[in-house]
């Protein structure tokens, strides 16, 4: 099998939840009311809007992942090649290492990776 | 029929020949892909029951209780029960909720955790798919989910569903470095991402032995990081029972509840298969050099029991991780990442890149 058949893993995926889906509603029993269609927040009704802006403490934990899982995707083809290139592969990976430390410090520093 | 429990090439060349002999080229191959459509879907619906029957024993074993067993013999068709009663549930409907989402998020869950086992070689000629960029495309694949759970959770328009949803987004983009980084260890060590190629280099002893200090370091890393990304326990702040009711599928009722809860226990099965086959040689016998009467009777045990075995035994950690440790409060669970895991991982790829470089490997 070739990557083109991963077409067939995605079809049968979506016609596992859409054919369950799709028959859940069909035997299950349906009643609406009011109160059923309620979020659910322990008995009481919500107060305010849920979609708020949300704490700054994920914003810079998302900035730091973006820097470091681009880092791991660049790592990955050095990774094979680490082998036939040798000694010149090994320094290079160090330089860029030092560098992301370096990063990771100075955030370390800069308290980001303090959560509040 | 050339069926060899030890060898699947020749069957399923086999398999692909006679199609190709019977009908014409299109037909064969929509047949082809029905039937690997349908062996999976088989298989993804009984590992995902019995993981969860498995839980629930182990959980009961390790509370000192019984766990399931009403329905069948040691309550084995508990969780068959389960789902027909989800399936009868009603799915109900919520008013506030951003209805496009809310549904799609069932449906990205499942599709991420079915992509990923694709690519898993379960025995010998026994994958979907051999990608040359194997443990890349497991890495991808298996931290898309993520996007289904921040979906459901901020489509739900609930409060718990939210914080659950940024709290299980902040945590699964974390631990995706570490379990990244401990993957590339492997893959410096094995100089090929293919994942046939990995287990077929693991024929003299596993990376976990060859690759010795860095590797085993890797494992832990791995193992953590996994649990970390699957939103288990210790690091299961994205349902939080206690806080949060249910977290992200706190709103989801009947059926897609249940793919939630069937997508979790995948992604653990992926996790634990990753591990399986990467640390632990895949479907590969144990074997060391030197020692021919014990390689040649490992042998006999055949590649899929093999692969289940390590599968199910990493799964076992898991889920003791899950019923020993107490829950961790976020910025405890940030710190671990941040500050531990991911300098000691940096080292760690940088001290089997020296090691690899000296020639140093066991074996």
């Amino acid at each position: 099998m070739n990557a083109e058949s991963l077409i067939v893993f995605f079809i049968v995926a979506m016609v596992l939840v859409g054919g369950a889906i799709s028959f859940s509603y069909f035997v299950a029993p349906t009643s609406r009311n009011a109160q059923k269609a309620e979020s659910y927040e322990c008995g009481i009704p919500t107060k305010g809007i849920t979609w708020l802006q949300f704490n700054v403490g994920y914003y810079l934990f998302a900035i730091l992942f973006l820097v470091f899982e681009v880092e791991t995707v660049f790592v990955f083809p050095w990774a094979v090649v680490m082998k036939d290139l040798g000694m010149v592969a090994f320094i290079e990976i160090l330089i860029f290492f030092f560098i992301l430390i370096l990063g990771l410090l100075y955030a370390w520093k800069k308290h980001a990776l303090i959560w509040e | 029929m050339p069926f060899n429990i030890y060898d699947f090439t020749s069957f399923t060349q086999w398999i692909d020949k006679s199609l190709y002999d019977s009908c014409t080229p299109f037909w064969a191959m929509i047949w082809e892909m029905s039937i690997i459509g349908v062996v999976f879907l088989a298989f993804y619906a009984v590992v995902g029951l019995y993981l969860v029957y498995a839980e629930r024993k182990i959980c009961g074993f390790i509370q000192c209780r019984v766990g399931p067993n009403r329905v069948g013999p040691y309550g084995f068709f508990q969780t068959i029960a389960d789902l027909i009663k989800l399936l009868m549930k009603e799915l109900i409907y919520i008013k506030n909720a951003d209805k496009v989402l809310f549904n799609i998020a069932p449906f990205i869950v499942i599709i991420t955790s079915f992509l990923a086992i694709a690519a898993i070689p379960f025995a010998k000629g026994l994958h979907a798919i051999d990608f040359d960029i194997g443990v890349f495309y497991l890495m991808a694949v298996s931290s898309m989910g993520v996007i289904g759970l921040l979906l459901a959770g901020w489509s739900s328009n609930n409060k718990y569903s939210l914080i659950g949803a940024m709290r299980s987004g902040a945590q699964i983009v974390s631990y995706e470095l570490s379990v990244g980084l401990s993957l590339v260890t492997i893959v410096v060590l094995a100089g090929t991402m293919q994942l046939s190629q990995i287990v077929e280099l693991q024929r003299d002893g596993w990376f976990i032995f060859k690759g010795h200090i860095p590797a085993f370091i890797a494992f832990i890393i791995f193992i953590t990081a996994g649990i970390a990304e699957t939103n288990r326990g210790p690091f299961d702040l994205a349902e939080a029972e206690s806080e949060l009711t249910a977290g992200y599928h706190t709103e989801y009722s009947g059926i897609k509840f249940a793919f939630f809860f069937l997508a979790e226990y995948m992604n653990m099965f992926i996790i634990a298969s990753i591990a399986a086959t990467v640390f632990w040689g895949g479907w590969m016998p144990l074997h060391f050099p030197g020692l021919e009467n014990f390689n040649h009777f490992m042998d006999f045990i055949p590649p899929f029991i093999w692969y289940i075995g390590k599968t199910a035994v990493i799964i076992f950690i898991m889920m003791w991780f899950k019923w020993t440790f107490p829950r961790l409060r976020i910025d405890q669970l940030l710190n671990l990442e941040w500050k531990y895991l991911l300098p000691i991982n940096l080292f760690n790829v940088l001290l089997m890149a020296f090691i690899v470089l000296k020639g140093w490997e066991l074996f």
